[in-house]
């Protein structure tokens, strides 16, 4: 019998500690598969953030390193400034990389940091119980907007749009995984980012738009459509740059 | 042969020298030279050098490269210092080697850009959050600067701990004339079976980590840092004494200020009193216990420590000299340098 499915040989065996119906799974075995893809077994190192994929370093099959809070690519500048030949990558959530984070983020890629950003954006701080986050849609109810997102509470930060009026990112891109059509389309383009740090050809970044039915107070299906038709009009899909 | 070098820029040359090939930092007075020198040094090196957005982000980049197993090192001053203590942190908890020079500045605040030691606290009681020390050094020349730096990066490496280099405008701005020591062949350092260079995978996987979920585990990472400082007070202590035997004023002074007080010392021994100075090298581990021997000598009569600060070392020497002695203090702050004249006239108008 032919094997038409199997899970990534670059996850580990640790059972993933995501809530029901958050898609971090999805994400990790997108990257997971690309790493494997693009032959990197045994030439990786990962970045695993401070927030719901913090234990990402239990997951991904290669050597990682937990960072502090936003610092993640800054660290990656360290880790590929010394390690050229290795693949490295940073997986960041909204609060990580869009608040506490900016300035690194930006400054990596304004750079051009031969690297590879992968940002989940559920537009909520998961880890730390549903506060309200950058990217939390204007009206959206958080435990720290209890009102629904102000206008003296910050507008929604489109990072991806942010960074595509810089020179120095190679490959910018906002996918979804609400469904396998979606899913697909994500794959690629994470591919796309992986393959051109193995080009050399600088800094890449997916934003990924994401679930957090916990925090959301939402089924998995309700969260799934919450980003299909509320996120992606403040967060449209696309490639915001590509050089 | 001797080379004539400012301050900044002969550490530099030093952690080339010692094997050092990256560098991140940010620009803040009076440690620019630092920066400026490897920006055109590591080049011909085959170094990294990378001038970060922040002091945030410089200490988090030597937190990446050092986990990767790079010789590593950044400087800034003190509020940049300041900035950095978050990656510290996090450096002493995932127990990553890099070396950290401190050309201290006046504050608090953005304070001025002339020499203090003010950031004894900071350096030498742990700065951020949690239980965490740094081998610290306090040189008192170039020469003496360069030695220790030479030397910083294998302490770094065999405790896997951050050495700091806490100097003072005084420090890096003075030119003298020293003797430079060989380059170190990087290819005979140790490889750092810990570090996540990218090779591993499944059993041979890697993960530098400061999340502790468990008490039990976070407890037995906080017993293993303290195992590592009692270590490093058993063997890296180390001081210098001058006319210490029969002195019955006994000057603590470190760094620029013990050179300082060593002129001052002579010019009371011509008068007929008798000083003497122990200047403590290693800020952390603190020599303690030599102190504590030099109290108990029927000789010794009193302490004096002298700081650019409003007494912060002081705290130590009086824990080290335990009640046996009086410890009195003597600072400067603000960027005014204490002269051998000022020590000597406060030494007779005290006496």
């Amino acid at each position: 019998m032919s094997v038409v499915y199997k899970k990534s040989k670059m996850l580990t065996n640790v059972p993933l500690n995501y809530c029901p119906g958050c898609t971090h799974g999805i994400v990790h075995k997108l990257v997971a598969e690309t790493l494997e893809e693009i032959n990197a077994e045994g030439n990786v190192i990962g970045i695993a953030p401070v927030g719901c994929a913090v234990f990402a370093y239990d997951f991904f099959n290669c050597d990682m390193q937990q960072v502090a809070h936003g610092r993640a690519p800054a660290c990656a500048t360290g880790i590929k400034r010394c390690n050229p030949d290795k693949i490295v990558f940073a997986y960041q959530g909204d609060g990580d990389i869009a608040s506490i984070g900016t300035a690194e983020i930006v400054h990596a890629a304004a750079r051009g940091e031969n690297f590879t950003v992968v940002f989940i954006n559920n537009a909520i701080y998961g880890m730390t119980g549903g506060q309200m986050a950058p990217t939390t849609l204007v009206g959206q109810k958080t435990t720290t907007s209890p009102f629904g997102r102000g206008k003296m509470q910050g507008n929604p930060i489109k990072l991806t749009e942010m960074l595509a009026t810089l020179d120095g990112p190679s490959y910018l891109a906002r996918v979804s995984v609400s469904d396998p059509a979606n899913v697909r389309k994500a794959k690629k383009a994470i591919k796309k980012a992986f393959e051109n740090q193995v080009n050399g050809k600088g800094f890449s970044m997916v934003e990924v738009l994401s679930t957090c039915p916990t925090n959301w107070h939402m089924t998995p299906v309700q969260a799934l459509d919450f980003v299909k038709n509320e996120m992606t009009k403040v967060f449209p899909l696309g490639v915001y740059k590509d050089c | 042969m001797k080379v004539l070098m400012k301050g900044n820029e002969a550490i530099a040359e030093a952690a080339v020298r010692a094997g050092c090939r990256a560098f991140f930092g940010y620009p803040i007075t009076p440690q620019n030279e630092i920066p400026e020198y490897f920006s055109r040094r590591m080049p011909e090196v085959g170094g990294v050098f990378v001038q970060a957005e922040s002091e945030v982000s410089a200490i988090n980049m030597v937190y990446g490269a050092a986990g990767s197993g790079a010789r590593v090192m950044t400087s800034s001053s003190s509020p940049g210092i300041s900035l950095k203590q978050e990656g510290i942190s996090y450096i002493c908890a995932a127990e990553l080697p890099c070396v950290i020079v401190n050309m201290v500045r006046g504050g608090p605040g953005l304070g001025g850009i002339l020499p203090a030691q003010s950031d004894y606290f900071q350096a030498v009681k742990g700065g951020g959050h949690g239980d965490y020390r740094m081998l610290v050094y306090g040189p008192s020349t170039v020469q003496e600067a360069v030695d220790i730096m030479y030397e910083a990066f294998d302490k770094a490496d065999k405790y896997r701990i951050p050495v700091m280099i806490l100097g003072d405008g005084v420090l890096g701005q003075i030119m003298e004339a020293i003797e430079l020591p060989e380059m170190v062949d990087i290819q005979t350092i140790p490889k750092k079976e810990w570090a996540t260079d990218g090779t591993g995978v499944g059993e041979s996987r890697r993960v530098i980590n400061t999340l502790k979920i468990k008490p039990e585990v976070l407890e037995e990472v906080n017993n293993r840092l303290a195992d590592k400082y009692k270590s490093l007070s058993k063997h890296e202590v180390r001081y210098e004494q001058y006319r210490t035997e029969d002195a019955e004023i006994i000057f603590v002074a470190y760094g620029t200020v013990a050179r300082i007080s060593k002129s001052a010392v002579d010019t009371l021994r011509d008068k007929g009193i008798k000083a003497g100075l122990f200047r403590p090298i290693t800020l952390y581990p603190f020599p303690s216990d030599p102190l504590l021997s030099l109290s108990k000598l029927r000789s010794s009569k009193k302490f004096l420590a002298i700081e650019l600060s409003m007494g912060q070392m002081v705290e130590d020497v009086r824990l080290a000299v335990n009640g046996n002695k009086p410890v009195d203090f003597f600072g400067k702050v603000g960027g005014i340098i204490i002269t051998p004249d000022d020590i000597v006239n406060y030494v007779i108008k005290e006496k």
